[in-house]
């Protein structure tokens, strides 16, 4: 590296550092900091969003026979009956669940992980000066709000004969989401916003690729790297290889909707089951996608608490790389009941249950990380250990799931519901807090308050569990997923479920608390305030890191 | 290297696999014509040597899409030997008075059994212009591959379905005049 060429060049850049205007440094910010922060502000929002639909949800399932979503409904119709309000309450639910399983894939969980954790400190990570393609990055992010914005209208213009928005779920399968189910433009409107969403992660993973191949300091070889840009790296080629077949398969849905084309349509040759194979060879993939960059934060994490360096570093390196290579050959296990022959089913369900050992190899290095280390339990590694534990039940339960005779049976149950939403509610969210948490005081140089943003740990950790985990015992006892109303049997844990969003809520409360307690206190942070064994490079610079970061290049050993 | 080489040669990667996305609809009917994945029948050219005692039943199906067509099955089933060739046939009238150019998609059920039903001929290979009011006899000639005795997932067999639909087979023009739709709508 020609370190002194860089120098005088960065010297003369020196003196406009703080002298940017708001609309220059927001709005047209190259800076891969700033944009980190936009990232998190947009996942913040777009995710209060999400978690109000998922409170009509809740709400609605407090109690059996169609009540709460009543109220939302036809606004404004003159003299609309009951019987009406019912009928428009069972399509705008199930817009609401359409809408928040998107909303809070694409706008909050990956956004945030991905975008913004991944935009602030794979660059410090790698001890580079910024991203590879500063100004794309700008493009990537300022495409997210438009793609939210169209996803919002698409659910406020006509869907179908039934009401407004798309109702077919977050799967979007035909023939729901084709001219036969939802004939109106809402659905024209989110493929347009998925596929913009989808630009936009393409291009950030483009980004991050290029940086973390091209950008790494003198000294970081690959194997040097620290295990979030690992996971970051992993994530990116993930999003360049399964985000374009979406994109491919929103695209001949779109023409076979608007252009008379059959892809998806029988009586043209076409093939619905084609759709979801297409979907899924995205879907599985991207559900690595989300918590891969989550397994990286908390290697980080359970490493600084327990005082040791992580266990297996190579060994988590792989697991996670073996983990986004198998995720692309195990799609059909979310289709075992399309009719498939039973030696393609034995096929998937193997190659299901092989992720297991990945998995387990992250897992059990956690814990060996954690074995006779000096733990400390700061808010963090609470959220961390949370994780761990989280994500496992989450994993068992996919086990289960996995075996297509036993899926037969749960298959579109409350089970399944309950199962990804350990591995992403409880457990890429909780990566998202324990990271939140982990580098706030790096981000925005203010100390938070550890005994409130406890309170909110332990709020979220019984109010997440408390919805969810009677979900298991009411998917094995036959409850259908995507329905308004249930039977008489399921009350009682829906409405445990439906008690457990009130803890939930609270800890939103409590989390807002915390930022604006912090926000107005302003105590200065430490340049490292975790001690000797936060190792990576952002804990050498001040914070808040300078505007611009590493003028000398640090030298990896 | 370059960091711009890099970013494109990545980014394309990405339209590779939008383009592989595409090419999964051939791709998809080749490998269903191959495997005979999804009860996707055979196309052979001779007849098989011998003659199984095994006796299946195909029963015949016949639906339309969009098509102003009367669409049926001249007898509804026919129970054969296993390696016999059988000849069936179908009755079809345009009820409309326009020529309608259409064009049949098939498949047997069970699935399992595709890669076994072996077709010698069919009416359904290409696209063809039905007159207004002509009704016209549509053959079929098929047997069921003796190899289907030989693979024990198939022993519980009795019955396949063939099943035909009919869809109009477009010339390229409507696409062009739903877009105008599209455009004058709004």
């Amino acid at each position: 590296m020609p370190m002194d060429a860089i120098t005088p060049a960065d010297e003369l850049h020196h003196e406009d550092d703080h002298k940017i205007g708001f609309i220059q440094r927001w709005f047209f910010s190259t800076n891969h900091k700033d944009i980190g922060t936009l990232y998190l502000i947009a996942a913040i929002i777009f995710g209060l969003v999400g978690t109000f639909l998922s409170g009509l949800i809740r709400m609605e399932l407090a109690a059996p026979e169609i009540g709460p979503l009543t109220h939302f409904v036809l606004w404004g119709v003159e003299g609309a009956t009951q019987a009406e309000k019912i009928e428009a309450a069972k399509h705008f639910y199930n817009t609401v669940i359409t809408y928040h399983g998107l909303i809070m894939i694409f706008f909050m969980v990956m956004p945030a992980l991905i975008g913004g954790f991944g935009n602030w400190f794979v660059p410090i990570m790698i001890g580079a000066p910024d991203m590879a393609f500063p100004r794309m990055n700008n493009i990537s992010f300022w495409l997210l709000p438009a793609a939210f914005l169209l996803a919002v209208v698409s659910m406020l213009v006509p869907g179908g004969p039934s009401g407004n928005g798309f109702g077919g779920g977050w799967v979007l399968y035909p023939p729901l989401s084709s001219t036969t189910g939802h004939p109106g433009p809402s659905m024209d409107l989110l493929i347009l916003s998925l596929h913009i969403a989808g630009i936009s992660s393409i291009l950030g993973a483009i980004n991050f690729i290029v940086t973390i191949l091209n950008m790494r300091a003198p000294g970081m070889t690959i194997h040097k790297m620290p295990l979030f840009v690992w996971a970051m790296l992993i994530t990116a080629f993930l999003l360049v290889l399964s985000l374009p077949v979406l994109a491919g398969a929103l695209t001949m849905l779109l023409t076979d909707r608007n252009f008379g084309t059959t892809f998806f349509d029988p009586a043209g040759g076409g093939d619905p089951i084609m759709f979801q194979h297409l979907f899924w060879f995205f879907g599985h993939p991207e559900v690595y996608i989300m918590i891969l960059p989550a397994f990286g934060i908390v290697s980080h994490i359970v490493s600084t608490f327990s005082k040791k360096p992580v266990f297996g570093y190579l060994g988590m390196a792989y697991a996670m790389a073996s983990i986004g290579f198998i995720g692309f050959v195990v799609w059909a296990h979310h289709m075992y009941t399309v009719g498939m022959n039973v030696d393609l089913k034995a096929y998937f369900v193997a190659a299901t249950m092989i992720i297991a050992v990945p998995t387990g190899i992250k897992i059990f290095s956690w814990i060996a990380t954690m074995w006779g280390g000096s733990i400390e339990f700061k808010v963090p590694m609470l959220w961390a250990i949370g994780f761990i534990f989280l994500f496992t039940v989450g994993g068992v339960t996919g086990v289960v799931l996995a075996n297509a005779g036993v899926d037969h049976a749960l298959h579109d149950t409350y089970y399944v519901v309950a199962h990804f939403h350990y591995v992403l509610s409880l457990g890429a969210v909780f990566a998202l807090f324990a990271g939140w948490f982990y580098w706030y005081e790096k981000m925005f140089g203010i100390k938070y308050n550890g005994f409130l943003a406890g309170i909110q740990f332990w709020l979220m950790f019984i109010g997440a569990n408390v919805v969810f985990f009677p979900q298991h015992f009411l998917g094995l006892q036959g409850m259908p997923r995507r329905y308004i109303d249930y039977a008489d049997g399921f009350v009682l844990w829906n409405q445990v479920s439906s008690f457990g969003y009130l803890f939930i809520l609270a800890s939103l409360f409590v989390f807002f608390a915390v930022v604006i307690e912090s926000v107005v206190r302003r105590r200065k942070a430490d340049a490292n305030p975790w001690g000797e064994y936060a190792t990576t490079l952002e804990w050498t610079l001040p914070s808040p890191p300078p505007f611009h970061q590493f003028n000398e290049l640090p030298k990896v050993k | 290297m370059n960091k711009n080489l890099l970013g494109a040669s990545i980014a394309g990667v990405a339209v590779a696999m939008l383009g592989l996305a595409f090419a999964s609809k051939p791709l998809y009917d080749t490998f269903c014509k191959v495997t005979g994945f999804g009860g996707t029948t055979q196309d052979a050219t001779e007849r098989p040597d011998d003659i199984l005692d095994r006796q299946i039943t195909v029963r015949l199906d016949a639906n339309v899409a969009d098509v102003p067509f009367e669409f049926r099955p001249v007898d509804r089933m026919t129970t054969l030997n296993v390696g016999a060739t059988e000849l069936i046939q179908f009755e079809l009238t345009n009820t409309s008075d326009v020529p309608v150019r259409a064009m049949a998609s098939y498949n047997v059920t069970p699935h399992k059994a595709g890669p076994y039903f072996t077709k010698l001929e069919c009416f359904c290979y290409d696209e063809q212009v039905y007159q207004p009011g002509e009704t016209i006899t549509l053959p079929v000639i098929f047997f069921i591959n003796p190899l289907i005795d030989e693979e024990p997932q198939l022993d519980d067999v009795r019955t396949i379905t063939l099943s035909y639909t009919f869809y109009r087979a477009d010339d390229g023009n409507e696409s062009l005049a739903s877009l105008g739709d599209l455009v004058s709508e709004h």
